[in-house]
């Protein structure tokens, strides 16, 4: 199943465990924002900190595993063609574009501003949005902390697959930033493709979970 | 002492105050042995045992210096908008907006609405963490053989959420939270180097800069290598003082900040606060 979002859009969706989910940056070098939720209890959603323990690092590729805040594994990175995507920069909302360019951009959209409106629909407000990832988006931190989002370094085409480890909700902002070089100043669509799950490394649950 | 009847359980019980202990709140505050304000000025004092947590509601302009006295502490910090805790911490917008992942004098810790809810007016220690947040049940129980909360190895998230529900609030409303005394670096890979504590006798002072909701959890932090559960007290000290503002030293220090300080004041004045 393909979805292209559209440039600015939101999109959700439940993946069954075992299902894959690939982004596609269709025109290279657009932030994707996501968070992601335990289906059945969204009370137990993405982490960034818990992520970052339990890899070591606060850069996502191959391998990576989504953890959630009560550090349970909800989806792994099983192909990126980018090399390394952020944790630590979270969504651009309206309130915080005032402090980062000025009051002038308060009536931009905003990441933000998608999370609420999309998570409504699953019965999600404010006080379920915590740091989320961004695919794509390129976050370095220097020696002496400085941290920026800088040019990034993904290209038309590129793509990266989750698998997830359980059912979960998904939630995306397609980033309608114009204010840095998170998506070079031009939000773009990415597509969404949904994967069956591989029941060749599949246990009975996941092969349940493929049926559904 | 008798406490086969109510009357000598009575005594027994009322015989126990005075007792002091390392770990537990002095109260009225101003009886705190070595205030470092005038004794009348401290709203809070208390020293947190290793493995345990507290919370307060502080007033705008409140100081708040967190001590690690004996250098194995760890406060892991939760800031909410005081009555309206949808407006809370944003670790992600602290670093962004600042364009700094480390913690240090000068910082602000801004609320998801674009505003500040405490600045870091002062520290001497230098180790602190933005980007691991604390321990949960599940990592707790792998590393040390348990997690919950009347353990010998509680989880900084378990006791977060003791803090929240005495103040009305669900694990929902628990994001990713700071930790102060173990810092951590990130190298240029992006991987993250564990440093530790600075040592025993650092402090960290932070300034409310609207009236919060402080939930602290003071456990070892998740990248601390050692075997063992690692957890020393930490001292709590709060006194009246005055919120930052326009031509203060910290107001103008960044175009980032002054708006923020401008967004806090502008809204404290329209809800008619401040």
């Amino acid at each position: 199943m393909k979805t292209v979002v559209p440039a600015r859009a939101a999109w959700s969706r439940v993946i069954r465990e075992g299902e894959t989910l690939t982004i596609t940056d269709l025109h290279g070098n657009q932030a994707v924002d996501f968070l992601v939720y335990d289906a059945h209890d969204t009370a137990v959603r993405y982490s960034a900190p818990d992520t970052i323990q339990a890899q070591g690092g606060i850069f996502l590729t191959t391998g990576s595993v989504l953890m959630s805040s009560e550090h349970t594994p909800l989806m792994t990175v099983t192909a990126d063609d980018v090399g390394r995507h952020d944790t630590v920069g979270g969504a651009c909302s309206k309130e915080s574009n005032t402090l980062r360019y000025g009051h002038h951009t308060w009536s931009q959209h905003a990441c933000v501003d998608n999370f609420l409106a999309e998570g409504a629909k699953h019965g999600l407000g404010k006080r379920d949005l915590v740091s989320n990832i961004n695919w794509y988006m390129n976050v370095p931190v220097e020696k002496d902390g400085t941290l920026g989002i800088v040019d990034g370094i993904s290209a038309p085409g590129l793509s990266l697959t989750l698998r997830a480890e359980r059912d979960v909700l998904v939630l995306v902002s397609n980033c309608p930033q114009i204010n840095n070089p998170c998506n070079g100043f031009d939000p773009t669509p990415v597509e969404m493709t949904i994967g069956a799950a591989e029941t060749t490394i599949g246990t009975a649950e996941t092969t349940i979970g493929a049926a559904r | 002492m008798a406490t086969q009847t109510t009357y000598g359980a009575r005594d027994h019980a009322r015989a126990q105050e005075g007792t002091r202990a390392e770990a537990m709140p002095v109260v009225p505050a101003g009886d705190w042995p070595d205030p470092p304000c005038e004794a009348g000025h401290l709203v809070w004092a208390e020293t947190v045992a290793g493995g345990n947590y507290t919370h307060r509601v502080l007033a705008r302009g409140t100081e708040l210096r967190l001590t690690d006295p004996h250098g194995d502490a760890c406060a892991h910090l939760l800031l909410y908008a005081e009555g309206r805790p949808w407006e809370r911490l944003n670790v992600a917008d602290t670093v962004k907006v600042q364009w700094n992942a480390y913690l240090g004098e000068g910082q602000l810790l801004l609320s998801d609405q674009g505003r500040v809810l405490a600045s870091v007016v002062a520290d001497t220690s230098g180790r602190h963490d933005a980007l691991c947040g604390t321990s949960t049940l599940v990592s707790n129980t792998e590393r040390y053989g348990d997690g919950t909360a009347q353990s010998p190895s509680p989880a900084g998230r378990e006791l977060f959420k003791l803090a929240a529900a005495k103040n009305g609030l669900e694990p929902r409303d628990l994001p990713p939270s700071l930790s102060f005394f173990q810092g951590v670096r990130i190298r240029e890979d992006g991987t993250v180097d564990f440093t530790g504590s600075a040592g025993p006798g650092g402090s960290v002072t932070l300034r409310a800069e609207q009236d919060v909701t402080v939930l602290i959890a003071n456990v070892p932090h998740p990248a601390d290598p050692r075997p063992d559960y690692v957890s020393t007290p930490l001292e709590v000290l709060a006194w009246r003082a005055e919120p930052t503002r326009a031509g203060g030293a910290l107001w103008d220090a960044t175009p980032e900040g002054r708006r923020a300080f401008l967004n806090t004041a502008e809204f404290l004045a329209s809800k008619g606060s401040a």
